[in-house]
């Protein structure tokens, strides 16, 4: 019986890491889009190969001696019950993983704070329950839009078919341009919420009354989706996160758009004060 | 059994009820102590003017990225700066504006909570003049401007280049 | 609790009836009624979350508005940690505590029955709330404000049931503290206790140490909802992550509480099944030590997306995978024990195996969880569900079936029915990893914890957790069988149904254990 169980197990896990080591696959975290993301991705998976080697090692052994050492197979008991050596050895032992563990982490943990000299900072805003986008300084320096859930209320309740990225589309897109790096800062209107986008490696919480930084650098240009890590209330499940990383002259173009649109609408705002 | 056994016992329960009572007491400790390791490390803010050090040596070489942030909660106010960031070598004296504007039409008072990132700027980051050491009160309709004059100490960590200062508006009204 | 009178109906000299109950100061009446108390709340506990996955079962929202899914998942995290897994764990105690090291009783039988009568105080407000306009708490268990201020009744509720469970929590160890160190039988030094009852004494110290931080806590939310404090109100010059600071000072602690005397409990089954004396005793002991005080100084590793500073991110990444070491040593010490062994695998013995087989995965994912930047990208996610269901679940509730198993005929004097016993491992197994075996892949793909509705990649997998999440709620209605079952028309148990045990409780009393015992303490040779 243990043996089949601990084959069974063994079969689980390197089905599970085959599949783990198949970037972008659902097993996964996803496709890392920035340096972090990427030293995040090869550090989970370098972690995963020491737990397995560990796993293997202590349940074969376990394995084997439930398989040889009972009762049934007429085994006799031994009597011994402490042995100095063998506790110092496996004492020292898992230390010395943890610091091959602990070292890259390190250096990636003040990567990560880096956030200074950036191209582009952009303020981000949790709402119950939507985000809020200020480009502080930089290109598009002013533009500010709130971004909500796109998906219809008609698709959530089921009553029509759920479109390709139900539940992770917004109206309003935070659009950044390739290759630069971006300087996120967060506050909370109201309660904690999360900014998390997997594929650029940002997770930030948003604090009302105080604000946090973190930052990105997108190497290529696409969509990427996220949602609230933090629970925020009861539309917590319905406020995600989309990043669309653009090339440069896209990028200047669509801040010329932002910009033109914002003037028009305080065009018309002072219009219809004055017509008041 | 030994006949002494309940006293023992009792006064083991007395200790640990005066422990249980100390440990509660250590939870509202924190506030305090969090507050303190805050301030050690720069990250609290205390609603003081920092005294300017006249010694003070400004760094040429460095120029630091300041910029500047504005939230409002729970008032109906514009807050706003008048320019997004300025750029300071540390040790020169610089002073920003923010704006405030009242759109309701009834007089409301507000008090700033200022905010910093990197997060032990606040060290760094001598403030002598701010409009955050006082709770503002704005007539309806009514527009001030603001200055927040600082210095950033020539100590601040080689490796900081951006900075951002930032407020936040509370409502003083109880509601 | 009827069941349970017969079983005690013979003997006399005591109150009979409902007033036994009520009344009870005795050990054994007390520890039963922890047991049924925690057994009772882990079906409602079950019965919640059992709904959560049935509105999980496919996209969309089909059962739950989202405030009443977020309120079934609080009140499924408090009610299982506060309700179900504690109390299980002080019923054996009160239970094993005095057996074990030679005590008629425990310490204060009078203190001992108010701090049982507190729970089912605290289980009503928290199951009331439900009912309240408003209805229950949608925070989390964790509660953070200033989600938490904004609720209503049903909040005051829960800050009052955690009030009343915190001191009933710090009276049960603070007794359990008292017995160990004074009422120990002669030559029964504290090198030469049994782990169970070490483990409790390190478990009961750290209660005392925590529990009244929490309760702290959860009086500055009280003060800040109510009485115009600003503890965790930035407007007032406080701030809402000083409240997760406060909370998992308490919160980390608490894991250990849940976790150290179910080492307690495996150290004991698994000698006995391998017919062989537990390999590196001392060194069990020092590392269950360490465990706990490990357990202080890593609180902060609950909040690493808050943004703290570099250098307190690594300090406690670096505290907290420092636990990996004495967790190590015990998982080592436990395949030693077994080595050379001559082993046998009743349910007892199997449930203990599972247990340290799942608990060892929960701590890998554990270690993966300490590293700094991959938390940064599966804190909040499912993954962290599944990390720890794997040491609360598999952990916890498997070494608390392995403990029941082992020690019912005892209790009872009636064997349970070992075939059904082997089924319920066996189903529970499978459907245990079926539930959260794939929750670890929906936390790397992205999926966000406490979400009433997911993103269509995450379908599958949510309907193959569901689906084992009613498999295992199910298997657990068998458990509940089995013990019926044993209780009327088990087979009488030998004085000895385990020919390897060693513990005083098996050696120096009748099965099943009279009423009153050790009224003279036993002489104790090792």
């Amino acid at each position: 019986m243990g043996s089949k169980l601990l084959s069974f197990w063994v079969g689980v896990m390197v089905l599970g890491f085959y599949s783990g080591s198949a970037v972008s696959s659902k097993y996964n975290l996803p496709e890392p889009q920035t340096i972090i993301a990427q030293q995040i991705y090869d550090q989970h998976i370098w972690a995963l190969w020491i737990c397995l080697v560990i796993f293997i090692a202590v349940f074969g052994v376990m394995g084997y001696s439930i398989v040889k050492h009972r009762k049934s197979a007429g085994y006799k008991a031994a009597n011994f019950h402490h042995s100095t050596t063998v506790e110092i050895i496996w004492t020292a032992i898992p230390c010395i993983i943890l610091i091959f563990m602990a070292w890259p982490a390190t250096k990636t943990v003040i990567a990560m704070k880096d956030t200074t000299e950036s191209d582009i900072t952009v303020k981000v805003t949790g709402y119950q329950w939507m985000w809020g986008y200020d480009y502080l300084q930089g290109e598009g320096e002013g533009i500010k839009f709130y971004s909500q859930l796109a998906t219809s209320q008609s698709e959530i309740h089921n009553e029509t078919p759920k479109g390709e990225n139900y539940l992770l589309e917004v109206n309003n897109r935070l659009v950044v341009p390739v290759g630069k790096k971006i300087r996120i800062i967060l506050t909370a209107n109201d309660v904690l919420h999360a900014w998390w986008v997997p594929a650029l490696g940002v997770k930030q919480d948003a604090i009302p009354g105080f604000i946090r930084d973190t930052w990105f650098t997108a190497d290529n240009v696409g969509v990427f989706r996220g949602q609230c890590a933090e629970l925020c209330g009861k539309e917590h499940g319905f406020m995600p996160i989309v990043v669309e990383v653009v090339e440069e002259q896209q990028y200047a173009q669509w801040v010329a758009d932002q910009l033109k649109t914002a003037a028009t609408d305080a065009n018309a705002a002072i219009i219809n004060a004055a017509a008041k | 059994m030994k006949l002494d056994e309940p006293r023992i016992n009792v006064k083991m329960l007395r200790k640990l009820l005066v422990f249980s009572v100390m440990m509660f007491g250590f939870g509202y400790a924190m506030v305090p102590l969090y507050e303190k390791f805050c301030e050690v490390t720069g990250i609290y803010e205390l609603q003081q003017p920092d005294v300017l050090d006249k010694n003070a040596k400004v760094d040429e070489t460095r120029i630091i990225n300041i910029q500047l942030d504005a939230n409002v909660r729970g008032l109906p106010w514009s807050f706003r700066p008048l320019q997004s960031a300025i750029q300071v070598h540390p040790g020169k004296s610089a002073e920003v504006i923010y704006e405030i504007s009242n759109q309701s039409d009834k007089t409301q008072a507000g008090q700033a909570i200022p905010s910093y990132s990197p997060r032990n700027l606040e060290r760094y980051l001598k403030k002598f003049e701010c409009f955050c050491f006082t709770q503002q009160e704005l007539e309806g309709g009514e527009t001030r401007q603001m200055a927040v004059r600082f210095v950033i100490d020539p100590e601040l960590p080689k490796d900081v280049h951006t900075a951002t200062l930032s407020y936040t508006f509370f409502s003083l009204m109880k509601d | 609790m009827a069941v349970v009178q017969d079983v005690h109906g013979h003997v006399h000299g005591h109150p009979t009836g409902i007033m036994r109950w009520i009344g009870a100061t005795n050990h054994k009446d007390i520890g039963t009624m922890y047991l049924c108390f925690s057994l009772t709340m882990l079906f409602i506990g079950g019965f919640l979350i059992m709904g959560v996955r049935a509105e999980l079962f496919m996209p969309g929202m089909q059962i739950f508005e989202p405030e009443v899914f977020n309120s079934f998942t609080t009140l499924h995290g408090l009610i299982m940690v506060f309700g179900a897994i504690m109390p299980a764990f002080v019923g054996f105690a009160n239970w094993q505590v005095p057996m074990m090291i030679g005590a008629p009783d425990m310490a204060f039988a009078r203190m001992n029955n108010w701090s049982f009568w507190l729970l089912p105080v605290a289980a009503s407000l928290l199951i009331g709330s439900f009912f309240v306009p408003g209805g229950a708490a949608a925070g989390g268990w964790t509660f953070y404000p200033p989600l938490s201020t904004q609720g209503g009744l049903g909040v005051d509720m829960m800050i009052f049931a955690i009030h009343i469970l915190g001191a009933s929590s710090i009276m049960g160890a603070i007794n359990i503290i008292t017995t160990i160190l004074n009422m120990r039988a002669p030559g029964m030094t504290l090198m030469k206790m049994p782990m169970f009852v070490w483990t409790w004494l390190i478990t009961a110290y750290l209660l005392v140490l925590v529990m009244p931080v929490l309760a702290g806590t959860v009086t500055m939310l009280l003060t800040d909802r109510h009485f115009g404090t600003s503890f965790f109100n930035a407007a007032g010059g406080g701030d809402p992550v000083l409240f997760q600071h406060v909370f998992w000072f308490f919160g980390h602690p608490e894991v250990y509480i849940m976790i150290l005397p179910s080492f307690g409990i495996v150290s004991e089954v698994i000698p006995t099944f391998a017919r062989k004396p537990l390999f590196g005793y001392s060194s069990m002991v020092y590392a269950t030590a360490s465990i706990a005080i490990l357990s202080c100084i890593v609180w902060a590793h609950h909040m690493f997306s808050v943004g703290m500073p570099a250098a307190g991110q690594l300090f406690f990444m670096y505290a907290t995978m420092l636990i990996a070491v004495p967790t190590g040593v015990k998982v080592f010490n436990w395949t030693a024990t077994m080595w050379r062994g001559s082993m046998t695998f009743e349910t007892p013995m199997l449930f203990a195996i599972g247990f340290i087989l799942l608990f060892v995965i929960g701590g890998f994912s554990g270690v993966v969880c300490a590293l700094v930047p991959v938390d940064i990208q599966v804190q909040d996610t499912y993954y962290v569900i599944a990390h720890f269901h794997y040491v609360l679940v598999s952990g916890s509730l498997f070494s608390l079936f392995a403990g029941a198993y082992y020690w019912l005929p005892k209790w009872s004097g009636r064997m349970y029915d070992e075939t059904l016993g082997k089924w319920h491992f066996w189903l529970s197994m499978v459907f245990f990893n079926l539930t959260f075996f794939v929750q670890h892949f929906l936390g790397l793909a992205g999926m966000p914890r406490r979400i009433p509705d997911y993103a269509l990649q995450f379908a599958d997998f949510n309907m193959i957790s569901s689906i084992g999440a009613f498999g295992f709620g199910l298997a657990q209605l068998l458990f509940v069988y089995i013990v019926i079952k044993c209780l009327r028309s088990g087979e009488k148990a030998p004085d000895m149904p385990w020919d390897g045990a060693k513990t005083l409780e098996w050696t120096h009393l009748p099965t099943p254990a009279p009423y009153h015992s050790f009224e003279t303490p036993p002489v104790v040779k090792f």
